[in-house]
């Protein structure tokens, strides 16, 4: 028996990395999933893959800062599969880049639709349908990012920060309709989002990013897929306006300014005493 | 006309760094200061650069992981200055180091007492004091290490992460006395308690410290007592329940892609599309 | 000697509440300040105000969604004063409140382009004369709402948020120009945004604010405009980065088990005094 038997979800972003991956735990889970995104070919090749599985899955072409295409996602699960019980807000890009006074506006405005506005387009789309079915669960792709500022990439920071924020007042409001509304924060997640756009590639990337955390192994889309299983299956029942942070422990601090460093084990009296 | 006048502080610790710079500078504003410390000889020299400063201090031997002790010192702050308005939880050391297996029981206990058990006392005998005037500002130094792992030793940032949160929870009970709790919560500042460790003393400590922040330089005393200043002054009278962050930008985050903080720009401006897009 | 001799800034907003609250104590320190807003009634009486407690002030009429206007408004501090050492981005409305499925798009963008883009163009165009003098401070205004989610405030705490993590990233970009970043979250305060003018409500305002935090009273402007004079002053010079709370304790925590917030006396009578020992002894 799966976990999500008999449940239908939407994703966006699922022709690549977390997206993917999270469709085809789903589907192996007993979902139907809308897999949504704007490239055809890679939304195509989840589906696939969802069907051999044994899953139930269908493609739908979304660009999710388009109103009407979020609206069209959702009326597509529900033409097809009767209901809609999960909405995974998961696409995204790293949008304006660079120093701060050279981002443009319309840069600035074009990351924020698409990775805040459109998580409130899928908030705004998806509860009717959800409390049609008596709850549901609401996930969206935030980052570590959206917990801490990061130089040269203070569009998506802010508007990963502002999903989070979203989370909690949308998780109040729907409380009493058992909708709820959870976030992720990803740390380094070895997908095409990362490893597309370097020159060593998906290898390179992989060896980098072993050394960005704690756990020395990159992160992987699977990491991701499993935290949202989670938050959509009734396991995570009284869990609402959470982030949670999968990151293998890279948020959690870092060990540059180690004061242990400075003396072996032992106790460091009050600093006039000189010695330990 | 000074920002602490009429005003009278006890602040622990204040033999050295952070607390004697701000013993300097409560001074300077007006403030009678109990200075409170160990250290006789540094307690003694604080006073006297408190005097220099035109303000009135006098020294308490003090041990704060001591509860009779403790008590004494906001005595003589009565009996000397006839009130008390503002104690400022300083004090502070290492404590434990090494790693988790190596640390002692009673080095734990030691370091617990000294960093977290005196905040809990220099609050517990304060505050009917305060409350007499009604009103007054109590200030713990915490640190960075109490937010984030691995920016101090285990006791040590177990120990500041606790005074965190003791300072919101004292805040929610006494804040209809109009007493008011913060703490601070330095990033690495040049103190003896850094650099008398260090091979190369001060001189190092002042550069291994510029690097560790965004902004490229090691922090002061001056700096933590300045946000000290603030928060004892009625400048803060709405501030309260908060751990005010002194760091550089130390916790601010990082580069999400490349370590160095100060490095220039590897990311070029412009808007990384969706990955299955070349460009 | 002010706190602020010499130096030049931009506060927007501040035609009303926390921003003209914020402009009167700049210019009792020394500041030369343009006072920018969208209402130029309001502008022109802080000037006046300004004035009175002994500093330079020039309005500047400024919609802060409007990239033209900002930029204006960086150009008009830089002519009339010379230089540009701290602006503080303040203007602010409610934006589009109520449940989330009714807000339309139109007002979300409406929202997002005042409370969070505004921010981002008040800290890109005024970078570059900051690092002419040498170095600065920006401040801005996002809010407790910006790290608490507040149930019928979603574009607003939305934005909020976003304005306490770009406050982040930027102070991460511009700390090596001598350049700091840092935002204010106040808690609830009696300004014009609450009680519109309207007569009689702000002092009932007044005295039903003041049971919402643990100290017993409204918040007031001038309780920002301190945090903002600290932030401004070279006693924050390695302050960076930083979201300050300023709520009368507000967001601190709730009072779990044996009181009310604000310190009354057990409701609930589960927790005695004393010690709480293991849960099999009774
Ligand atoms: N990879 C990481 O390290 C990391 C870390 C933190 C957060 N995230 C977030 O995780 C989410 C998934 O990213 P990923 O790493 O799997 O990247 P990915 O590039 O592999 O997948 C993202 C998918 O979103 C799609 N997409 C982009 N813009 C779209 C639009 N306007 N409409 C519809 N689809 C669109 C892309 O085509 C792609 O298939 C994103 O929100 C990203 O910001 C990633
Ligand atoms: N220097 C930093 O980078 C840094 C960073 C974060 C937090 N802090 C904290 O700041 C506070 C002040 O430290 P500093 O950097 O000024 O160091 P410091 O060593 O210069 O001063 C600390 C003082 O505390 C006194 N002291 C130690 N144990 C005592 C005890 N049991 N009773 C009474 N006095 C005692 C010492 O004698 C010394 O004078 C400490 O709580 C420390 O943990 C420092
Ligand atoms: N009052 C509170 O309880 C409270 C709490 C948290 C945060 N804040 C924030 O504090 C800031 C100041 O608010 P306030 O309480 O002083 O309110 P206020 O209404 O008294 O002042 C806000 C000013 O901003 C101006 N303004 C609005 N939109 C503008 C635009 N597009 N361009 C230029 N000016 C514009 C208004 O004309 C007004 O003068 C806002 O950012 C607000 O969100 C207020």
């Amino acid at each position: 028996m799966g976990k999500l038997d008999g449940k239908v979800a939407v994703i966006t972003g699922a022709a690549s990395g977390m997206g993917r991956a999270s469709a085809i735990r789903f589907a192996r889970e007993g979902a139907a999933v809308i897999v949504t995104d704007l490239n055809e070919e890679g939304g195509s090749g989840t589906v696939a893959e969802c069907k051999t599985l044994g899953g139930k899955a269908v493609f739908q072409r979304v660009d999710v800062s388009s109103e009407a295409d979020i609206k069209g996602a959702v009326d597509r699960a529900v033409k097809e599969f009767g209901r809609l019980d999960i909405m995974f807000n998961n696409a995204g890009l790293g949008g304006a880049t660079g120093p701060l006074e050279k981002v443009t506006r319309e840069n600035w405005d074009r990351t924020m639709a698409i990775l805040l506005g459109a998580v409130f387009l899928g908030i705004k789309y998806s509860v009717p349908e959800l409390r049609k079915v008596g709850g549901g669960s609401i996930i969206s792709t935030s980052s570590v990012g959206g917990l801490r500022g990061s130089g040269y990439l203070a569009a998506y920071c802010a508007a990963k920060a502002a999903v989070i924020n979203l989370t909690q007042s949308a998780a109040i409001e729907y409380g009493h309709d058992h909708i709820r509304v959870n976030c992720i924060c990803p740390g380094g997640v070895n997908t095409p989002l990362i490893y597309a756009g370097s020159k060593g590639g998906y290898e390179e990337a992989e060896k980098n990013m072993a050394r960005m955390q704690p756990i020395p192994r990159a992160g992987r889309p699977e990491d991701i897929a499993n935290m949202a299983l989670f938050l959509a299956s009734d396991e995570a029942e009284w869990i609402t306006g959470t982030a949670m942070v999968v990151d293998g422990g890279m948020n959690t601090g870092n060990a540059r300014f180690r004061l242990s460093n400075l003396a072996n084990a032992g106790f460091s009296g009050p600093s006039y005493t000189r010695g330990s | 006309m000074g920002k602490l006048d009429g005003k009278v502080a006890v602040i622990t610790g204040a033999a050295s760094g952070i607390g004697r710079a701000s013993a300097i500078r409560f001074a300077g504003e007006g403030a009678a200061v109990v200075i409170a410390d160990l250290n006789s000889e540094g307690g003694e020299a604080a006073v006297r650069d408190c005097k220099e400063h035109g303000g009135r201090a006098v020294f308490q031997k003090t041990d704060v992981a001591s509860e009779p002790e403790v008590k004494g010192l906001v005595d003589r702050a009565v009996k000397e200055f006839g009130r008390l308005d503002v104690i400022f939880n300083n004090a502070g050391l290492g404590g434990a180091v090494g790693t988790i297996e190596e640390i002692t029981g009673d080095n734990w206990d030691r370091t617990l007492a000294i960093l977290l058990k005196s905040v809990f006392l220099g609050m517990k005998y304060s505050v009917p004091e305060m409350r007499k005037l009604g009103g007054g500002s109590i200030i713990s130094t915490a640190s960075v290490a109490g937010l984030a792992g691995g920016r101090g030793p285990h006791a040590y940032s177990a120990a500041k992460a606790a005074v965190v949160n003791l300072t919101r929870s004292v805040a929610l009970e006494v804040g209809k006395d109009r007493i008011r709790v913060n703490c601070i919560c330095p990033g690495g500042i040049n103190t003896p308690l850094i650099y008398n460790r260090l091979p190369g003393g001060r001189q190092v400590g002042e550069q291994f410290l510029a690097q560790l922040q965004a902004i490229p330089r090691a922090g002061h005393a001056e700096d933590i007592a300045a946000m000290a200043l603030f928060l004892a002054s009625d400048d803060s009278e709405w501030v309260t329940g908060q751990a005010m962050v002194v760091d550089g930008g130390l916790t601010a985050g990082g580069r999400l892609f490349g370590q160095d903080q100060q490095q220039r720009p590897t990311i070029p401006g412009g808007f990384a599309g969706p990955s299955f897009e070349k460009n | 000697m002010g706190r602020l001799d010499g130096k030049a800034a931009i506060i927007t907003g501040a035609a009303s509440g926390i921003g003209r609250a914020t402009a009167v104590r700049f210019a009792g320190e020394g500041a030369a300040i343009v006072i920018a807003d969208l209402n130029a009634e309001g502008g022109e009486a802080s000037v006046r105000d300004c004035k009175e407690n002994g500093g330079r002030a020039v309005f500047q009429k400024t919609n802060v969604a409007l990239e033209e206007e900002i930029k204006a408004m960086v150009a008009r501090a830089v002519k009339e004063f010379g230089r540009l050492d701290i602006i503080y981005n303040n203007a602010g409305i409610g934006g589009a409140v109520g449940p989330l499925e009714q807000i339309t798009v139109e007002d979300w963008d409406r929202s997002q382009a005042v409370l969070l883009r505004g921010v981002f163009l008040g800290i890109k165009h005024s970078v570059p004369e900051m690092r002419k003098a040498g170095g600065g401070s920006i401040i801005s205004t996002a809010s407790i709402a910006g790290i608490r989610g507040f149930n019928g405030l979603h574009a607003y705490c939305a934005a909020k948020a976003g304005v306490v993590n770009l406050t982040r990233s930027a102070s991460l970009e511009f700390a090596k120009d001598r350049i700091r970043v840092n935002c204010i979250c106040p808690g609830g305060i009696n300004t014009p945004i609450l009680h519109r003018n309207m007569p009689g409500v702000k002092e009932a305002m007044e005295q039903w604010m003041a049971h919402g935090q643990p100290i017993q009273r409204a918040g007031h402007p001038e309780d920002i405009a301190n945090m903002a004079l600290f932030l401004a002053s070279d006693d924050s010079e390695w302050v960076t980065g930083q979201a300050m709370v300023v709520d009368g304790g507000l967001t601190v925590g709730s009072q779990f088990l044996d009181q009310t917030a604000g310190g009354e006396r057990p409701q609930t009578g589960i927790v005695p005094q004393g010690f709480m020992g293991p849960s099999f002894e009774k």
